[in-house]
């Protein structure tokens, strides 16, 4: 397609004489890391598709079904590698977020099963925004107390949260005696996923629309900001390009996670409950987009704006490159590693909801290892540990990366022990793949 | 010459100690409008030391900082700010991940109506400050990592420059340079002089020190030797200072 529209009068401005693909990045300004974790991921779906028909003839992995459930199990895991990110630039780290994602579900299980039936009754409708409430403030205070002690008691994030990984799975099991607490509310289940907690076929070509929309309007406003101030614009091959991509996702996405339909016992019951007559030919209901998907999308849409729009997101790079600088700058740094660790923790709790929302309870051991899967979703994600560096997109992929893994392996049949393996060398590989890189485009 | 009106700047008996060892030990200077005062002294003589106290860097132990005639207090950078002194650090403190015009606006970034980082117009405010400073300088959306030690120079300068100083610290501003960039630097020094800027000036270079400086101050052991008028001086007389720890009509009484 680039190659036919290359020949447009807006593509021939002089440039240097460089390979058609290197031609391709700079017109489009497209990030080559970016594609190198899209090739990756493709690269990676496919290899398990194959495996699977070759060894078991059947791919599961390219199924609508398995890419719906593999999204749903992403958005825990990216929702906490968002804010890793930022911990990461500041050449901090969180070991505890999986042991604060245990705390926050245990206290949002006591809060909606045994404290608040009692003060507002069971069933309340406003039963699980409360529940949700107690969590992400009780996430924002943990990472807070984490970044004062780190900030003005000027102990290492490693240690403080190495310590916090004990105290607060140990507090998790003090919470209810290391009780499973469940049922959750009815309201806040929908959270986690599942039939019902997805928007169906309408919702989701809203979102599409939203989606598309907003492809196409910031392209619009990018090129109407450069031109007013006189900056260089794209040629409109790659201008085309990259609308046709970025609706062709977003588009994807909708037609994907309508392709997968609700199982039959549940469409059953659904028809018996609200009585419609079940066509011939069985019914098919689609999921659409399920609701902890679109919380992660949200989440990464509000962490990228505020990462390179708002002062917060370019002082959080400048500590990263150069804490004296930032210091010498103005900035107060202290504060701003508490705001930081306070941002990880509400992150925290909200995966905290989405995961035990999945699960219908809360266990104390919900969480476990967690922290190893986010903090390897930001590096392979492209954060940098030496600090500076690192993207709220690149982490998310990240995320898609690591559990698109851990499912393949699941589906082929491998064990347990092998798949520990496997993620461990990834993640050093992926560290190992980044320095290359790092050092090549020097 | 002598000055009628009220200094820019007095530092009045500045102490400040690092674990029980004095760095800046009872110094006094002032420096007025269109001057260039020279901190000259062996390194750790707590030149650098003084002037981050100036800058908000460090909090002083004792002594007063007099700005316009009026008790400044001074506990932070952006206190420093407040009162438009701006400070080029011998290390440049630059972010070293970000391109040059998120340096020059660190910590003063331009905003939009929404309170957004407004990077297309500072963008452009930066095109603008270094075709005057530095017209070779193009790389504008590099990381400062990218860029030479002259061009990391103008950065900095540049910084202080774009939000219209009045006191200006230069702290080993030609260090890092080239002859054609240091040179750049001392007309730069000069232009921003008569524009009535107060500026301090450290380097180690005697004779480039001789060249641009109106006053120089002489520092040893976290205390002040001597100001002099480099009129009155030779080049060899701020030597004996420096490394005698003695004012030159002591060390010229033979």
């Amino acid at each position: 397609m680039t190659d036919n529209t290359a020949n447009t009068p807006a593509a021939t401005t002089p440039q240097r004489t460089t390979g058609p693909f290197s031609r391709f990045i700079q017109a489009t300004e497209l990030d080559t890391r970016l594609l190198g974790m899209i090739g990756a991921l493709a690269l990676i779906w496919v290899g398990f598709h194959l495996y699977g028909q070759l060894a078991h003839g059947f791919g599961a992995f390219l199924t609508p079904r398995n890419l719906w459930n593999l999204s749903v199990q992403t958005a825990s895991i990216g929702i906490m590698a968002t804010g890793m990110v930022l911990v990461i630039v500041t050449r901090h780290i969180d070991l505890s977020v999986g042991s604060v994602l245990g705390f926050c579900a245990m206290i949002m299980g006591v809060t909606q099963v045994y404290i608040l039936p009692q003060l507002i009754g069971l069933g309340h409708p406003m039963l699980w925004i409360l529940a949700i409430c107690s969590g992400l403030l009780v996430g924002t205070l943990v990472g807070a107390l984490h970044g004062f002690l780190i900030a003005y008691g000027k102990i290492p994030a490693f240690i403080v949260t190495l310590g916090g990984l004990l105290v607060w799975r140990g507090a998790a099991f003090l919470v209810a005696r290391g009780e499973t607490i469940s049922p959750v509310d009815p309201t806040f289940a929908l959270l986690g996923g599942g039939p019902y907690g997805a928007i169906g076929a309408t919702g989701s070509w809203i979102i599409g629309a939203i989606g598309c929309t907003a492809v196409l309007g910031m392209m619009w406003l990018g090129r109407k900001r450069r031109r007013g101030f006189g900056f260089p614009m794209r040629p409109l091959w790659a201008e085309t390009f990259l609308a046709i991509a970025g609706c062709g996702a977003v588009i994807g996405a909708v037609l994907l996670v309508n392709a997968y339909y609700w199982p039959k016992g549940i469409v059953k019951r659904h028809v018996a409950e609200t009585g419609i007559a079940m066509p011939e030919g069985g019914l098919f209901i689609s999921h659409g987009f399920a609701i902890p998907v679109l919380i992660l999308v949200a989440v990464a849409i509000l962490m990228t704006i505020l990462m390179s729009r708002t002062r917060f997101g370019r002082y959080v790079y400048a500590i990263g490159g150069n804490p004296e600088a930032a210091e010498l700058a103005g900035i107060n740094t202290r504060w701003m590693t508490v705001k930081i660790f306070a941002l990880m923790g509400f992150l925290t709790g909200l995966s905290a909801v989405v995961a035990s929302a999945r699960l219908g309870s809360a266990t104390n051991s919900l969480g476990t290892l967690d922290e190893l899967y986010v903090i390897a979703a930001a590096v392979i994600g492209g954060t940098s540990l030496a600090g500076g560096v690192g993207t709220i997109y690149g982490a998310v992929l990240g995320a898609f990366v690591m559990q698109s893994l851990q499912t393949g392996m699941v589906l082929i049949g491998f064990d347990a022990a092998i798949q520990q393996v496997v993620v461990g060398s990834v993640l050093v590989f992926a560290v190992f793949l980044d320095i290359l890189y790092r050092r090549n485009s020097k | 010459m002598t000055h009628t009106q009220t200094p820019l700047v007095e530092l009045r008996d500045i102490s400040i100690s690092f674990g029980g060892i004095r760095a800046v030990d009872h110094v006094s200077l002032d420096l007025y409008p269109g001057e260039v005062v020279g901190l000259l002294g062996h390194n750790g003589a707590g030149k650098s030391t003084l002037i981050k106290i100036l800058s908000g860097a460090y909090q002083r132990d004792g002594g007063e900082i007099w700005i316009d005639g009026k008790k400044a207090e001074i506990s932070s950078p952006r206190d420093a700010r407040d009162y438009n002194i701006e400070t080029i650090y011998q290390t440049l403190a630059l972010a070293d991940n970000l391109d040059a015009p998120s340096n020059l606006f660190l910590g003063r970034e331009l905003t939009n109506g929404i309170g957004f980082v407004d990077d297309a117009r500072m963008e452009s405010e930066t095109r603008k400050i270094m075709a005057r400073l530095n017209p070779n300088f193009k790389k504008l959306k590099e990381p400062v990592s990218a860029l030479s030690g002259g061009q990391r120079q103008s950065v900095a300068i540049a910084r202080a420059v774009y939000f219209n100083a009045r006191i200006l610290i230069m702290d080993e501003p030609t260090a890092a340079l080239g002859v054609h960039e240091t040179q750049m630097v001392a007309d730069l020094i000069q232009e921003l002089k008569k524009q009535g800027l107060g500026i301090f000036l450290i380097s180690h270079d005697t004779r480039e020190m001789m060249e641009l400086c109106d006053r120089v101050s002489v520092m040893k052991n976290g205390q002040l030797v001597g100001t002099e008028r480099v009129e009155d001086v030779t080049e060899d007389d701020i030597l004996s200072m420096i490394i005698m720890g003695k004012k030159p009509d002591a060390a010229a009484a033979h």
